[in-house]
């Protein structure tokens, strides 16, 4: 029988759309991604190797790691103790308070990094004081992680709160009722419930932290060996026009975020975190 | 023992029955105050104290006009690219299976996922005249890489998620009963799409657009190696705020941040102001 | 005439429906009444259109509509969440169908509104035209989409759990207001439900199905008082089911159809005597088993007291026998 439901199209008509979406997806995602293996390998394994395997390569992995050891613990905390207030509590301004959570995703990187050296720059608001003293932080790590952690600031609240919201306060009005306090209730009650959502709100802000780029860029000063991490040094070889390098420095972060992606996938699928709503 | 009354008289909210409040709350607040807000103050007061005489010189020279019509533009053409292709992915991934569906819809969240300098030199390479794309479109004329076009084209790219992503729920939830009932009242497919459907994700639609949009006027890594970067033709905003803080005119950087930064505002605003407007009038 | 003709339908493994044939004659109001599961909304469906059959035939006056879609057969669906479209008014929803049509059978603008306007008097909910459904009651919204499925001059109305999402006051209100506008319009209508109570007080005919199959077809009074099977004498009204000391035969008694004696019953020990309406509902056990039996008594005799023995006696019952499955009817 050949016959359309009421609510759907034509076999043609879906086939049609369903290659036009690949095509578009394809041609958009697929091929660059493509396009960073591909140029990274172009001459050989070997050349792929010598390019991540140089002492300034690996200062930049050492430092991005590093960078990311410090901002994405520091943005945990804080995403899960703004997630704690904002939903197992009620309060007025409550709303303002998550729309300022989350302002860093409405700020252009090359902002995000301006006023840091605004506020601690040789020439910014604080840049006397912090000559006086010998601290810098501006052209060197401090001034990155600081950034770092500004762009980062709304990755795990975000997930955090909706899926927070959703689950409610009874479980942990049970707990408090038979006798636990706060931490034994944050620990045994809350934390299973969200493992799952704070789990990816910690690899899109750790994903974001290690491949961030403007922001890192107005603060590092380029220093290289120093202040170079891993998204820096590819721009850096890249104009110096040695494209294989930058590509093979590129494509470990590419990996990165194919990580990220899989572990996305899996979570979803495992744990529904984002309610995709009824199917067809 | 306090009672209730007592409890209540002088607290700004009401008393809760979970404990840590004071902490999560306190905590949240200063981080918030010492990452976010103070830093952003900073670039307000600096516009403040510049007058306005001299900001005006900087944030509306010449050059500075050419890079906001340059990133405002390039952002709602990649924004609009998006909305029609977006809204294509978002349909084929709720309504239809096929095989590879779960890794077509990872595929979606790589612009998100990906460094934006990986983005940058990737899309540079395939689109450069000797490139995988470019040695293709060269010989018929069409120049895509150090032209605003190429611009739209990274935008594209690092905008499409948020169409997507805002567009599926809303249409996941639409529910086939409001479908069905436009059949049984003899409105052809089409005619359901245009009237029925399309109308019910209209303002999520335009969220995702907003979203696009506010990510594209900003972004500055995947757009850079692209573009070219020539003054007056495809110098972004982003990139002349970097080359004025590398001259050190820390005033010409701030004036056009701050431009940059209440224009987008604007812009979010009037969005919001119209979803809010249309979901007024269907009564929630 | 609506005929449905041996229609099967399978989900996956699940079968939903199994040879199904029914006759409405034109103007009949018919219930189709059962559980969830018993394909009473997959039959409406398909003779909608919405569904499609694995085999069999829908014939509307003799014509086989079975490969036509359900815009083109002309039947007024009405849902039990309404699917009103949100983003159009109340009067732009009713219009719908009357907008959607081609050039050449569209009436103009001028005509579109006043016909939708008759509708909304019709419902009653004239002057409401230029709200939003979210403005709107339950019972409000029903009426809306009522009005939206008429405005298309359907020849059949089909009508799936109409009042399932409204509160019990609303339905009452909604059944009675239902059936004076099928008096009054004539429409052949066919309406799902699993309230016995509803399927009773508005149709002329009713359609018991179970599992897939239709089990009884008749007037409620039919239904009720001639009980075909097992499940027609248990699924609608009240039952008590004695099984007969010869273990093949089962008694079906309604609580209102024991009497109570003074001898020469069978004992039943009260356990609990309330006020049920109009009369006392005693619940007891049957003497020597743990059998529970329900009485209706009138409210102008006196009840017994908990703890209390008493004779009963069948006035009417049915009897039904164990099946050749073996299954206990």
């Amino acid at each position: 029988m050949n016959r359309t439901r009421s609510t759907t199209e034509n076999r043609l008509t879906q086939a049609s759309l369903i290659a036009a979406a690949l095509a578009f997806l394809a041609f958009f995602l697929l091929l660059p991604l493509i396009a960073v293996f591909s140029e990274a390998l172009e001459q050989g394994f070997g050349a792929f190797a010598d390019a991540v395997n140089n002492p300034d390569a690996l200062a930049a992995i050492r430092l991005t790691l590093l960078i990311a050891m410090i901002s994405v613990p520091l943005n945990i905390v804080f995403g899960i103790a703004a997630s704690w207030a904002i939903t197992k509590f009620s309060f007025p301004g409550k709303s303002l308070l998550i729309t300022l959570i989350d302002l860093p995703f409405s700020v252009s990187p090359v902002v995000s990094g301006l006023i840091f050296v605004l506020l601690f720059g040789a020439h910014g608001l604080l840049g006397p004081w912090l000559a006086e003293h010998d601290v810098k932080i501006i052209f060197a790590v401090p001034g990155i992680v600081l950034a770092t952690v500004f762009i980062t600031f709304p990755f795990v609240a975000r997930e955090l709160i909706p899926l927070m919201m959703e689950q409610g306060k009874d479980d942990e009005e049970a707990a408090v009722s038979l006798g636990a306090n706060g931490w034994q209730t944050f620990w045994h009650v809350t934390l299973p419930n969200i493992r799952w959502g704070l789990l990816y709100g910690v690899l899109l802000c750790n994903a974001r932290a290690m491949g961030e780029f403007g922001a890192v860029s107005v603060v590092s000063g380029h220093i290289r060996g120093e202040t170079n991490t891993m998204p820096l040094h590819v721009e850096i070889l890249y104009n110096e026009y040695d494209f294989v390098g930058a590509f093979a420095v590129a494509s470990l972060l590419a990996l990165l975020a194919l990580v990220t992606l899989v572990a996305r996938s899996v979570l979803e699928w495992r744990f529904d975190l984002h309610h995709e709503g009824a199917r067809h | 023992m306090p009672t209730v009354s007592s409890r209540l008289k002088g607290h700004w909210r009401q008393p809760s029955v979970l404990p840590g409040f004071g902490l999560t709350f306190g905590l949240s607040l200063a981080w918030l105050t010492l990452i976010v807000l103070i830093p952003l103050a900073t670039i307000f007061l600096k516009s403040a104290g510049m007058g306005w005489h001299d900001f005006v010189a900087v944030g509306f020279s010449d050059r500075a006009l050419a890079a906001y019509r340059l990133s405002f533009g390039t952002a709602a053409a990649a924004g609009l690219v998006n909305a029609v292709f977006g809204l294509l992915v978002a349909w084929v991934l709720v309504r239809y299976a096929f095989p590879g569906k779960q890794v077509v819809s990872a595929l979606v969240d790589l612009p998100f996922a990906l460094p934006t300098a990986v983005a940058g030199i990737a899309l540079t390479a395939l689109y450069a005249p000797t490139g995988w794309i470019g040695q293709y479109l060269d010989p018929l004329g069409i120049k895509v890489a150090f032209t605003p076009l190429g611009i739209i084209v990274a935008l594209v790219f690092i905008g499409l998620p948020f169409v997507v992503r805002s567009v599926e729920p809303v249409l996941a939830d639409l529910g086939k009963e409001v479908e069905e009932a436009s059949a049984t009242l003899g409105a052809s497919r089409f005619q359901t799409f245009t009237r029925v459907i399309f109308p019910a994700i209209g303002p999520a639609l335009l969220t995702g657009f907003a979203l696009a949009f506010a990510r594209g006027v900003g972004e500055y890594g995947s757009v850079i190696f692209i573009s070219g970067n020539m003054p007056g033709k495809t110098e972004i905003a982003p990139l002349l705020i970097v080359t004025q803080l590398e001259q050190y005119a820390y005033d010409g950087a701030t004036a056009i941040a701050t431009v940059m930064m209440l224009a987008s505002f604007a812009i979010l605003l009037l969005i919001n102001w119209l979803q809010a407007a249309s979901r007024g009038r269907a009564g929630a | 005439m609506i005929r449905v003709q041996n229609i099967t339908k399978r989900f996956g493994n699940f079968p939903a429906l199994h040879g199904i044939d029914l006759d409405i004659q034109p103007g009949e109001f018919i219930a189709l009444l059962g559980p969830s599961g018993s394909g009473k909304t997959t039959l409406l469906r398909i003779i909608a259109g919405l569904e499609f059959q694995d085999a069999g035939q829908v014939l509307f006056n003799g014509e086989d509509v079975s490969e036509r879609s359900v815009g083109e057969r002309g039947v007024g669906f009405v849902f039990q969440h309404y699917a009103l479209f949100r983003h159009m008014t109340v009067v732009e929803n009713v219009a719908f169908g009357l907008n959607v049509r081609k050039r050449k059978d569209r009436p103009t603008k001028a005509e579109i509104k006043t016909s939708a306007e008759e509708l909304l008097r019709l419902v009653q909910l004239e002057g409401l035209g230029k709200r939003f459904p979210g403005q709107l009651s339950g019972g409000q919204r029903q009426r809306v989409a009522l009005a939206r499925a008429l405005a298309i001059e359907p020849k059949l109305l089909l009508l799936d759990e109409p009042f399932g999402a409204l509160d019990a006051k609303v339905r009452k209100d909604l059944r009675r207001w239902l059936r004076d506008l099928h008096k009054r319009m004539g429409l052949t209508s066919v309406f799902v439900t699993h309230d016995q109570e509803e399927a009773l007080e508005l149709a002329d005919r009713v359609v018991v199905m179970d599992h897939g199959r239709i089990e009884q077809v008749g007037t409620p009074e039919q239904i009720y008082m001639e009980p075909a099977t097992p499940f027609v004498s248990y699924f609608v009204g009240e039952t008590n089911r004695l099984p007969a000391s010869n273990g093949t035969e089962t008694l079906h008694i309604r609580p209102h159809d024991i009497e109570i004696v003074e001898t020469d019953g069978k004992p039943v020990l009260v356990d609990n005597v309330f006020r049920k309406g109009g009369v006392w509902r005693i619940e007891g056990t049957l003497a020597g088993s743990d059998q529970i039996i329900e009485i209706d008594l009138p409210a102008d005799r006196a009840a017994p007291e908990p703890g209390q023995s008493v004779h009963i006696r069948p006035a009417r019952s049915k009897i039904f026998t164990t099946n050749a499955n073996g299954v206990q009817p």
